[in-house]
């Protein structure tokens, strides 16, 4: 009995109609962006069903508690403008839960009636809302523009716009702006930069907010995320880093125009080359040799595609998620020797079928992909229909494809409901990389094993 | 063991004593005792929830496309609006189904316009328009339901002309639900939405007579986890004939012919009693409420409904049926109970189920120290007889109340005012709900709308033994060495409802109130003692 009944091989042209999307709104990412700050309360300007999905979306992927505030639009405030609410909200939140920081986004709904938060949140200063040496840090965030990696870029940049100065003293460090990725990737991202002795600072970082422990305690405000008075030094920084070329570039070209600290955009760094790219970039801002220890991890994931190819080979791959994570990944997919057969993602961007085309270009397949509007699960679902695939990646709504085809499912992306394990251990770096080999050979070669006949068998593989 | 609450008016002093005045003077209208056994306070209910103060509320459009029409299984859900509202209740309610093997099933779908600026500065009209010939082209369903989030209404799609003109064009049932966020203050209104809206397209549009001696709906019950499933059986086994489920594994040629039911079953009073009423007005067809949450409850509710038919033989097969069944609950009860006896709860959830679940943790020996609903009106605190005192305020104003009249050819009381009168007098208790507060001790808690700062303190102060809410608080109060029961989801569990439902919940319960896991939080180094030891062996 298939979950999917309905869907079949006959690809209709649609231009209205999304079915099963890959890609939600824009506030989830702002609101997971602004976790990634010290005592930072995400507070979301809109009707209350925006903050409670929200919070229930980050909480069902990271198991972790996800505090944020709603301004509760009634047809009143949306009638007559959600000033009123906003303003008493900022006061009850600093009142009641005294957060550093209040990272207010917006919702389609406040953006239709035209809700100026510059305005608003200086009305609160103004009024005396605002305590002293607390912080308002806002973003524009309309959920009918992009999608959630657009949330999340758009409050990367508000929560630098609220923070980052310029003293004209130089500290040699290097900013890292991490994508739209996971507390674990965040982890990685810096231990990577500490092995190679390098200096950073790294806003957001979610490493520690949403993968915490269990004391007996609760914390509303973890002892974790980008502190504010770090965040303040990146004008001082000697050079940003931006990985994720949808979810970084706004915020690492406003350092640079701000605040002249010259960037590099590079994707997210999962898979060797991708890695390489990101450890190259760190050698040469920071004027650092690249230690043995980096070496020695590369080598270790360079070893492990060499002992295995001939079960990654030419395996076909179907992809859904964020264009800053497949392009990496079908990158990685490329440089193991398998075949990214279908890509879809619902955030759209020019540079995704270029790079697309570029990493498929000497692929033995004609690879399909499509980004933006309609670009959805049931496409690719269709297009497996037609010619199926070995392996699925992304979240955790393949998982109906996966069993109606008999494919297995590789989790990755936002989100993922049923699985543990991507709060805490990386996709990106080398490590990364050999956690992803890990994994696809495990379903490889179940696979292998399942489905052998008797008289094939192997005790080795 | 907990501390019992002995003085409500200190607790709730110390809820409320950091709040701005406003918020204070506000929160401590929403907070009452208990009133088992004498008069039951007023409480402050379905008001709007001050902004901020991190509810657990959700929207219109949740209670109106994830709640209500969300589980009817052939019927193609089609949200209006940017992407997110259609993401977010994609699946995430558990809603099972059973749809056989080659029956339609759009749950795992989602369906959405995507609406993006274009649109919502040209109007989305044409887009809807294209989506439901895209969603007929694809999928060829019977049904087609439209819901509106929040920028529809302040652009003016007016969604209810396009849902026409693609009914008349497909000729398949379209509708529309003007269902945006910020109408009303939760989900609530968005139940009522709904509720008016299969009312007006789809109950009673098929008129081929429905076979079964005691036919009966079940109103308000969603098969989260498979609840429904579960009453299912037990009615079959009784001997009664469900004709339409509202929601839970239903479909909407189910709806079509509910009409033919004799006697509507109303399990989540707030949000299907709006069906419940309609019907009764326009086809004559009584209901009562019943609750199949609790082994006792659900004998109870099939006594009643056995009763209503006035027919020995289905009386009895019902009581052989309970008897039957509470013999096996009872067996695991009395394994279970000694381990759970003493223990104490806090219910802070939903609509109906806050007051349900209380049935299961008396069942378990367990204490209620306090509880609230999300989203429900004083009706379902107080009891219905609060009606008629219940101010309509702008935000209920705003909800569309039909105005419904006896159908000229089908309105059939199925009884007379004198056989409802003497079956009123055995206990049926048409139309009746009591509400939630008369079973509450007077030195509990009853808290409406509870935020997150009440939420932690009512649990540093009373330190239940077990905590009941929904996914946003679950690891926020687990994180406090407390265990939370979602009662949304139900942790993936269930079913809870009727008897085996009872077991279930028995044995969830037992494990989550006697985990060791609360034991391994200290490391041997957290606790006191090995520092000294070691600066004795230093010495």
């Amino acid at each position: 009995m298939a979950l999917l009944r309905h869907t079949t091989g006959e690809i209709k042209e649609r231009k209205a109609l999304t079915v099963n999307p890959a890609k939600t709104c824009q506030p989830v990412g702002a609101m997971y962006a602004a976790l990634g700050v010290k005592g930072c309360f995400p507070h979301s300007h809109g009707s209350q069903g925006c903050c409670a999905y929200h919070r229930s979306a980050l909480t069902r992927h990271y198991k972790e508690p996800v505090i944020a505030g709603t301004s509760s639009f009634t047809e009143g405030s949306s009638v007559f403008g959600g000033q009123a609410n906003l303003i008493s909200a900022i006061d009850n939140i600093f009142t009641v839960y005294d957060p550093d920081v209040i990272a207010i986004h917006t919702t389609c709904l406040s953006e239709t009636i035209g809700d100026d938060l510059l305005q608003i949140s200086q009305k609160a200063k103004d009024d005396g809302k605002v305590p002293a040496g607390k912080h308002i840090v806002y973003a524009s965030t309309p959920s009918y523009v992009g999608t959630h990696v657009t949330g999340y870029s758009n409050m990367v940049k508000g929560i630098l716009k609220g923070f980052v100065k310029k003293t004209g003293v130089p500290t040699g460090k290097v900013n890292i702006i991490p994508g739209f990725c996971e507390p674990s990737d965040m982890a990685e991202m810096r231990r990577l930069a500490n092995m190679m002795g390098i200096d950073i600072v790294m806003a957001p970082d979610t490493n520690g907010v949403l993968n915490g422990p269990l004391t007996g305690h609760y914390d509303m405000y973890p002892n974790a995320g980008a502190a504010p008075a770090e965040i303040a030094t990146m004008g001082d920084s000697k050079a940003s880093i931006g990985l994720g070329r949808w979810a970084t570039t706004d915020a690492v070209n406003y350092l640079d125009a701000e605040f002249k600290v010259p960037g590099t955009i590079l994707g997210l760094p999962i898979g060797l080359l991708a890695t390489d790219r990101y450890v190259d970039a760190l050698r040469k801002l920071a004027g650092v040799a690249v230690p043995e220890s980096v070496n020695f991890e590369r080598g270790q994931v360079v070893d492990v595609i060499s002992d295995y190819s001939q079960y990654f080979y030419g395996k076909k791959v179907a992809l859904a998620g964020d264009p800053d994570q497949l392009l990496a990944l079908v990158e990685f997919c490329v440089t193991l020797g398998m075949i990214p057969a279908y890509t879809v993602t619902g955030t759209a961007g020019k540079y995704f079928d270029e790079r697309m085309a570029e990493l498929v270009k000497d692929v033995p397949y004609e690879c399909k992909y499509k980004n933006g509007e309609q670009a959805d699960m049931y496409l690719l679902h269709q297009w497996i229909k037609n010619d199926p695939v070995d392996l699925l990646i992304g979240n955790t709504y393949l998982k109906y494809i996966a069993r109606d085809e008999d494919i297995p499912l590789i989790r990755h992306g936002f989100p993922i409901l049923d699985r543990v394990g991507h709060q805490y251990f990386p996709s990106v770096g080398y490590s990364g990389a050999m956690r992803l080999m890990d994994k696809f050979l495990g379903a490889i070669m179940d696979r292998l094993d399942r489905d052998a006949p008797e008289t094939r068998f192997e005790l080795q593989l | 063991m907990s501390t019992k609450p002995t003085n409500v008016e200190e607790i709730k002093k110390e809820l409320i004593a950091k709040m701005p005045t406003k918020v204070a003077r506000k929160r401590a209208k929403a907070m009452t005792p208990g009133g088992e056994g004498g008069e039951i306070p007023e409480i402050q209910a379905n008001v709007r929830t001050i902004p901020g103060i991190i509810t657990q509320r959700g929207c219109t459009y949740a209670g109106c496309k994830g709640v209500v029409l969300g589980p009817s299984r052939d019927i193609v859900n089609l949200t209006h609006g940017p992407i997110g509202c259609g993401f977010y209740s994609w699946l995430t309610r558990r809603n099972q189904t059973d749809a056989g093997p080659d029956g339609e099933n759009f749950i795992p779908y989602s369906f959405s316009t995507d609406m993006t600026e274009h649109d919502i500065v040209f109007g989305g009209m044409k887009k809807l328009a294209a989506a439901i010939q895209e969603a007929y082209d694809n999928f060829h369903p019977k049904a087609i339901s439209v819901f509106s989030t929040c920028p529809v209404g302040l652009i003016g799609d007016d969604i209810h002309a396009v849902a026409r003109q693609m009914q008349e064009k497909l000729g398949i049932t379209v509708f529309a639900n003007s269902c945006e966020g910020y109408k009303g203050v939760s989900q609530s209104a968005g139940h009522h939405i709904a509720n008016n809206q299969i009312m007006k397209h789809v109950i009673g549009t098929n008129d081929t007579p429905v076979e079964g001696k005691f036919k009966v709906n079940m109103l308000g019950e969603y098969n989260i986890g498979g609840d429904a499933f579960e009453i299912e059986r037990i009615l079959e086994k009784c001997g009664f004939t469900l004709v339409a489920t509202f929601s839970g594994n239903s479909t909407v040629e189910d709806f079509r012919v509910a009409h033919y039911a004799d006697l509507n079953t109303v399990m989540c009073h707030r949000s299907l009693n709006y069906v419940a009423e309609m019907m009764e007005t326009k086809f004559g067809i009584p209901w009562i409420k019943v609750n199949f949450i609790g082994a006792e409850a659900s004998a109870k509710s099939l006594r009643r409904m056995a009763a209503y038919f006035e027919d020995q033989e289905l009386m009895d097969r019902v009581e052989k049926v309970i008897a039957e069944e509470l013999e096996i609950v009872k067996k695991v009860v009395d394994e279970i109970r000694p381990r759970t006896e003493g223990k104490t709860a806090m219910l802070f959830v939903g609509g109906s189920r806050a007051h349900h679940y209380q049935e299961l943790f008396g069942e378990l020996g367990m204490e209620i120290l306090g509880a609230g609903y999300e989203f429900a009106h004083r009706d379902d605190y107080e009891g219905r007889h609060v009606l008629p005192t219940i101010k309509v305020d702008a935000d209920s104003r705003n909800i569309e109340e039909l105005d419904i009249e006896p159908d000229p050819e089908r309105f059939k009381p199925r009884k007379t005012p004198e056989q409802l009168e003497a079956l009123n007098a055995k206990g049926l208790d048409f139309k009746g709900y009591e509400g939630m507060m008369g079973m509450m001790k007077k030195d509990s808690m009853v808290i409406d709308d509870i935020n997150h700062y009440e939420t932690e303190k009512l649990i540093e102060m009373l330190k239940p033994d077990i905590f009941c809410a929904g996914i946003k608080e679950k690891y926020i109060i687990q994180k406090m060495g407390v265990p939370l029961k979602q009662l949304h989801n139900y942790d993936m569990g269930g079913p809870y409802a009727g008897f085996n439902g009872a077991i279930n919940w028995y044995h969830d319960i037992d494990r989550m109130v006697n985990t060791k896991v609360w034991r391994l939080m200290k490391a041997p180094w957290q606790t006191d003692g090995p520092e000294l030891e070691a600066s004795y062996v230093a010495q």
